[in-house]
């Protein structure tokens, strides 16, 4: 299987200095799915914000044969969907549909073909009921669908997923496993939550102080790092 | 969060709210034009812009007292001026001057209270008002309702930890909150830019093409118009 995501010996330090990344190897196969755990501040959201250039660090990276730089940004943020944890972050515009068609338009759809595989991806996700509704009427659970609705509408090879279970009630979350897991792309988890990374992906990768400090199976990492909440 | 009632308001089946928001804001700048330009004198004109607006919150099924009590914010703003007025000895002008604040508040206030923020921003689109201005009444009103709810988490967090020798109004305590509600507006921008980057935004917004203008309207922005010029030239 062809890497979809190859990354070799990422740094990265934010201008008050923090020291983020340190180093970091990382690679994702397509269709695989890889949860990143870490304690708060162990650089994983960082990490992922590099996937499709939000920030630039040392080192190189490369999307599904693309390196990363300048002349490829465009494409690049077309194949990396990221899902961000605070979904008000990411629901801009007035109403859902123009919300989920934003990304379309930007990839240089037309309007009607924008506003169709809006509507498309709205009900797959199941929030074809609120097409007209804005954002900010939305229930946490619904606010999420859409933030995941808007990424797919720019039909991306990777999906990134920070924190995707955060401030949902468990029907909620359960429901949302049950689409993340029908979505083919490949992914790339950041959680604090054993429970989801086992439901949702096979491998999983430790960070600490920038650094990968293991990876493999999920329940091994787990049990590694003590990384449960009991 | 309670959201605000004018955007509960903005959402109702009326047939003013069912009329093009290009017609509506066409008439609400015939009928500020209108009134700011009648004379102190005209005091029956006066009455019946006000006649025509109580008509057309009728019209929209909106509660004319809860409209009116909102329009009325702005009188403090012009009371100063009328008072400063009324002190010179022009009473009428006095008088005119807060009349003219009224009654230009409460059709505004009508407009957005009969037509969604996404609709009159796009009539203003559809009016070549500068893109950057529209976005920022977009973002604004927007990003209103989660500021606002931050601000009243943190408030409640205040008052839970507020001792009780402590007075109703602690002003260092307000000045921090306001500080830190600064800082995280501040984050969050951050956070939406790189939402909007993330979704391959290149700084150009794809404007929506406007929706087609029916006869209804026409017949509407005429009416209003025959109104507001009615009053402006027989009163």
């Amino acid at each position: 299987m062809n890497s979809v995501i190859q990354v070799r010996g990422l740094r990265y330090r934010y201008p008050d200095g923090t020291q983020a990344l340190n180093g970091v190897d990382f690679h994702l196969e397509g269709g695989e799915s890889v949860a990143l755990f870490g304690a708060n501040g162990s650089g994983k959201t960082t990490f992922v914000l590099h996937l499709n250039g939000l920030l630039r660090g040392e080192g190189s990276i490369e999307i599904c044969g693309l390196p990363l730089a300048d002349d490829t940004l465009q494409d690049i943020r077309s194949k990396v969907g990221v899902v961000f944890q605070d979904s008000d972050e990411q629901l801009f515009m007035p109403t859902v549909l123009e919300d989920v068609a934003f990304g379309p338009l930007n990839l240089g759809l037309s309007p009607a073909d924008a506003t169709t595989r809006a509507r498309t991806v709205l009900k797959r996700v199941g929030m074809a009921h609120a097409l007209e509704r804005p954002p900010y009427h939305l229930s946490a659970g619904e606010k999420k669908r859409v933030a995941i609705a808007g990424v797919l509408a720019m039909d991306p090879e990777i999906l990134v997923l920070d924190e995707p279970t955060t401030f949902l009630d468990p029907p909620t979350r359960r429901d949302l496993l049950t689409l993340l897991r029908g979505l083919p792309q490949a992914k790339v988890v950041v959680t604090h939550d054993a429970d989801l990374a086992r439901a949702l992906t096979t491998r999983a990768v430790f960070f600490d102080q920038g650094r990968i400090a293991g990876e493999g199976d999920v329940i091994e990492i787990v049990q590694r790092f003590h990384w449960e909440y009991s | 969060m309670h959201h605000l009632v004018i955007d509960r308001w903005s959402r109702g089946s009326s047939s003013l709210h069912a009329r093009d928001p290009r017609a509506k804001l066409a008439a609400l700048l015939v009928f500020l034009v209108a009134v700011s330009t009648t004379p102190p004198r005209a005091q029956l004109a006066f009455a019946a812009y006000a006649a025509l607006l109580i008509f057309a919150v009728h019209l929209a099924r909106l509660p004319i007292r809860g409209l009116a009590g909102r329009a009325a914010l702005v009188l403090p703003f012009s009371a100063t001026f009328a008072l400063i007025t009324w002190w010179s000895g022009d009473a009428l002008h006095a008088l005119a001057l807060a009349e003219k604040s009224f009654l230009s508040g409460m059709a505004a206030l009508l407009l957005v209270s009969s037509t969604p923020l996404t609709a009159w921003t796009s009539a203003l689109e559809s009016w070549h008002v500068p893109r950057m201005l529209i976005l920022v009444i977009q973002f604004v009103y927007r990003y209103l309702f989660v500021i606002a709810e931050q601000a009243q988490r943190m408030r409640w967090a205040a008052l839970c930890r507020r001792g009780a020798q402590q007075s109703y109004f602690d002003f260092s305590a307000a000045a921090g909150l306001l500080g830190v509600l600064f800082a995280r507006s501040w984050e969050r921008a951050d956070g939406i830019y790189h939402a909007m980057l993330a979704r391959g935004f290149r700084g150009r917004f794809v404007p929506a093409p406007p929706p087609p203008f029916r006869a209804s309207d026409a017949l509407f922005f005429t009416a209003c118009l025959g109104g507001c010029l009615g009053i402006r030239m027989l009163l």
